[in-house]
């Protein structure tokens, strides 16, 4: 049976992806479940679940933060030590949120979480003020280029909502935002537990004049985030169908990591080197005039150069340089130490290689921005700066100029587990 | 046909839709022997959708797997049947009554079949060698799925360790794994259940009749109306009445409850499950019911 075509009340809604970090305690969990909760995206059954725990551990309010708790071992811990994700939408904007545990040790999640978010949210306990932990926080979002930061100075109910300690904050995080390379950065006022400046306005702090932090979620301009200057399309996949109707359809099949691709431009294929023109852009049965991030495509070439998967279609006069010798910062995931003279597999884009450490220059102190060149080594959850070099050339662009091509993760060879997220800061 | 996108802004489902098929392609490039895992339901059909432009003009290139509990709704087999024939992909169907006759699991009259679901499962994919098996799980379905990964490792006994969960970033994906292992692949992790019901309208694509609103012989059990069928005898009390109803999730007909509802087309249903109050697991899932943490011990042990 077909079913007639319903208008989709969703056409023009876009997606915000946002990471979420705060230290234990700083009321995470509650502004989360406050925002699912003010966006409808709870249902009665999760609520009733909720309410009934509540009651059970002799709460006199409903805990919020029951609603976004996982796994059992973490719920028997009563904290989070994973990456969880979570939906909720409104009208305009669909919004993901990874949502990322606060503690050191756990250095790797966020990381984890930040590396696909538009904006990052951390945030601080009004009374406490900035804590070595929000500092770090911003330090991980700015260095996985997070273009938007939001900090939220919670609980501003139990320091009488003054405009003092939220200026003093405010003044303190500035400051600090000047060493990092934060290109948008909102400080914003709030009390989960009582939803103050969450959706609605608070009636509380007359002096503040910014946006609530929902207004702001479903504002931030993000689309112009995206590069869409510089062509880069990572071929991931060779689309050979082999029919009696298809007989000579050749097409790469790839996600645009960075500028506009049309039928007519011309093209350069690496590392190979050779030139064609684009004959057609391909999305399922239809024909496509334009293609751009983060849009899955089959791009069709004019003449029969030879391509395949971990190639990458560029612009002849704006390309990569394909590159073996990686500078770059890389957080550790693994137990063991990451040392120099180590091998693993790299990933990178679609295409897979193996590299070698050839020096650890420094560790980065994400607390204090310190680099301690003395250690030559990175332990897990430390982040460092790293020479590699690799078997293969890759095709690749400092992460500054883009997320996708600029960035990989290393492979421990015997286990198979990812070790290690990099992002390259320069190629040779 | 040709299409244009105003100012190069891609609305979220079209976001949606670009992942999926990163994943698809990026499985079927990497592993030696993928598969799709067939279920019957809206999210199994959402992937096959995805899978045939992922690879368009090229057919799927892996099967697709379904497990026969004896249990099916007819009408989703049949939906199964239109999709497999019109994409010309091949269709491997592991039946639980099969596994219990080679004593791969055993029926012990106390498990119930969705429980067996697992070990013949198992099987499948272990006697058919497939190293990558696409799941339609979406991290918004339940807390236990929350964290899971979009690549998600199992062992040789095809279990599942949170706390062994590799890190994924950006869209990175590593597909290592040892011999013997196999990767659940989970393409529509980030979908919500809006999503699924807006792409299938959008799309306009065929999915099990019973998802719209229909006259149905049904009775009363723990809270749920359940199809009246041979396969599920009635108990002392329960009593049958023909109501207007229909199914929001399609599992095992003797334990998939469905709602009393006028919604007969994709508008309609995307309407109600805008204002929906419960779950669409919690409301009509009896297997989800036993406990809280009944879909993570099911995921350790291999459950799709
Ligand atoms: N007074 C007050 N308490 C809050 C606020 N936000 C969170 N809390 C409380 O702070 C404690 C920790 O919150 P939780 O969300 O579990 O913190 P998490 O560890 O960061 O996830 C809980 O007791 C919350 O009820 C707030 O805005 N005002």
């Amino acid at each position: 049976m077909s079913t007639p075509a319903a208008e989709s009340t969703v056409t023009n809604m876009d997606l915000l992806r946002f990471a979420t970090a705060g230290s234990v305690d700083d009321g995470k969990s509650t502004l989360i479940g406050r925002l699912l909760l003010d966006s409808k995206s709870i249902f009665e059954d999760q609520m009733e679940a909720v309410e009934a725990t509540s009651a059970s551990k002799g709460y006199d309010y409903t805990d919020l933060a029951l609603l976004t708790d996982g796994l059992r071992s973490e719920r028997e811990q009563g904290i989070t030590i994973d990456v969880a994700y979570r939906y909720f939408a409104t009208p305009n904007r669909k919004f993901i949120i990874a949502d990322t545990p606060g503690h050191v040790q756990y250095t790797r999640n966020m990381v984890t979480g930040a590396s696909t978010a538009d904006l990052g949210l951390v945030l601080v306990d009004a009374r406490q003020g900035l804590t070595e932990q929000s500092r770090r926080h911003a330090v991980i979002l700015s260095l996985l280029r997070v273009p938007h930061l939001v900090l939220a100075v919670n609980k501003m109910d139990l320091v009488d909502f003054s405009e003092e300690v939220y200026n003093k904050i405010h003044k303190e995080f500035t400051q600090f935002a000047t060493k990092l390379n934060i290109p948008d950065l909102e400080v914003i006022p709030i009390s989960a537990l009582s939803g103050d400046n969450v959706v609605n306005r608070s009636e509380n702090m007359d002096w503040y004049s910014g946006p609530t932090l929902m207004h702001h979620l479903e504002h931030v301009h993000v689309a112009s985030d995206r590069d869409l200057v510089d062509v880069r399309f990572p071929v991931q996949y060779v689309i050979r169908p082999k029919s009696d109707e298809h007989h000579d359809y050749r097409g790469y099949g790839g996600m645009v990591a960075g500028g506009v691709l049309k039928p007519g431009d011309e093209v350069v294929v690496l590392p190979s080197g050779m030139t064609s023109k684009i004959a057609g852009i391909d999305l399922h049965d239809k024909e496509l005039d334009a293609a751009f991030p983060p849009m899955s495509v089959t791009v069709r070439l004019e003449d029969d150069v030879d391509v395949s998967r971990g190639d990458m279609i560029a612009r002849p006069h704006n390309a990569p340089k394909p590159s073996q010798d990686i500078d770059a910062m890389i957080c550790w995931m693994a137990d063991e130490p990451l040392r120099p003279r180590q091998k693993l597999a790299i990933k990178h884009t679609t295409r897979m290689a193996r590299t070698l450490v050839k020096d650890i220059q420094y560790r980065l102190d994400v607390n204090s921005l310190h680099r301690d060149q003395e250690t030559k080594e990175l332990g897990r959850n430390e982040i460092g700066r790293v020479q590699l070099r690799t078997t293969v050339p890759l095709l690749c662009d400092p992460y500054s100029k883009n997320r996708t091509t600029g960035s990989f993760i290393l492979i421990d060879e015997a286990t198979g587990v990812t070790v290690g997220a990099g992002m390259i800061n320069s190629a040779s | 046909m040709t299409e244009t996108h105003a100012d190069y802004r891609l609305s979220q489902l079209d976001q949606l839709e670009a992942e999926s098929i990163h994943i698809f392609r990026e499985v079927a490039a990497e592993f030696e022997k993928p598969v799709l895992m067939f279920s019957g339901g809206k999210d199994s059909i959402v992937m096959l959708r995805l899978a045939e432009k992922a690879f368009y003009p090229a057919k799927i290139p892996f099967p697709v797997l379904q497990v026969d509990t004896g249990l099916d709704f007819p009408e989703v087999l049949e939906t199964r049947d239109n999709w497999v024939n019109r994409l010309g992909v091949k269709l491997v169907v592991a039946s639980i009554d099969d596994a219990i006759a080679k004593g791969v699991v055993v029926d012990d009259g106390k498990t119930s079949r969705n429980r067996m679901q697992i070990g013949t499962l198992l099987n499948a994919i272990e006697e058919n060698g497939f190293t990558a098996a696409f799941g339609g799980g979406r991290r918004d379905e339940e807390k236990a799925r929350a964290k899971e990964r979009v690549y998600s490792h199992r062992d040789e006994f095809g279990q599942w360790d949170p706390k062994m969960q590799r890190p994924e970033l950006w869209s990175l994906y590593n597909g290592r794994i040892h011999a013997g292992e196999h990767m659940r692949i989970f393409p529509i992790s980030n979908w919500t259940e809006l999503d699924v019901w807006d792409y299938i309208g959008r799309e306009n694509i065929e999915i099990p009749p019973i998802y719209f609103s229909h006259q149905r012989r049904v009775f009363e059990r723990d809270g749920m109306l359940m199809s009246e069928t041979p396969l599920n005898p009635l108990r002392s009390g329960e009593t049958v009445t023909e109501r207007t109803v229909r199914f929001r999730t399609c599992g095992d007909i003797t334990l998939t409850g469905c709602v009393e509802s006028t919604a007969s087309t994709i508008a309609e249903i995307i309407d109600e499950v805008a204002i929906a109050k419960l779950t669409e697991r919690g409301a009509t899932r009896g297997d989800d019911r036993f406990s809280e943490a009944a879909m993570e011990d099911r995921k350790k042990e291999g459950y799709f």
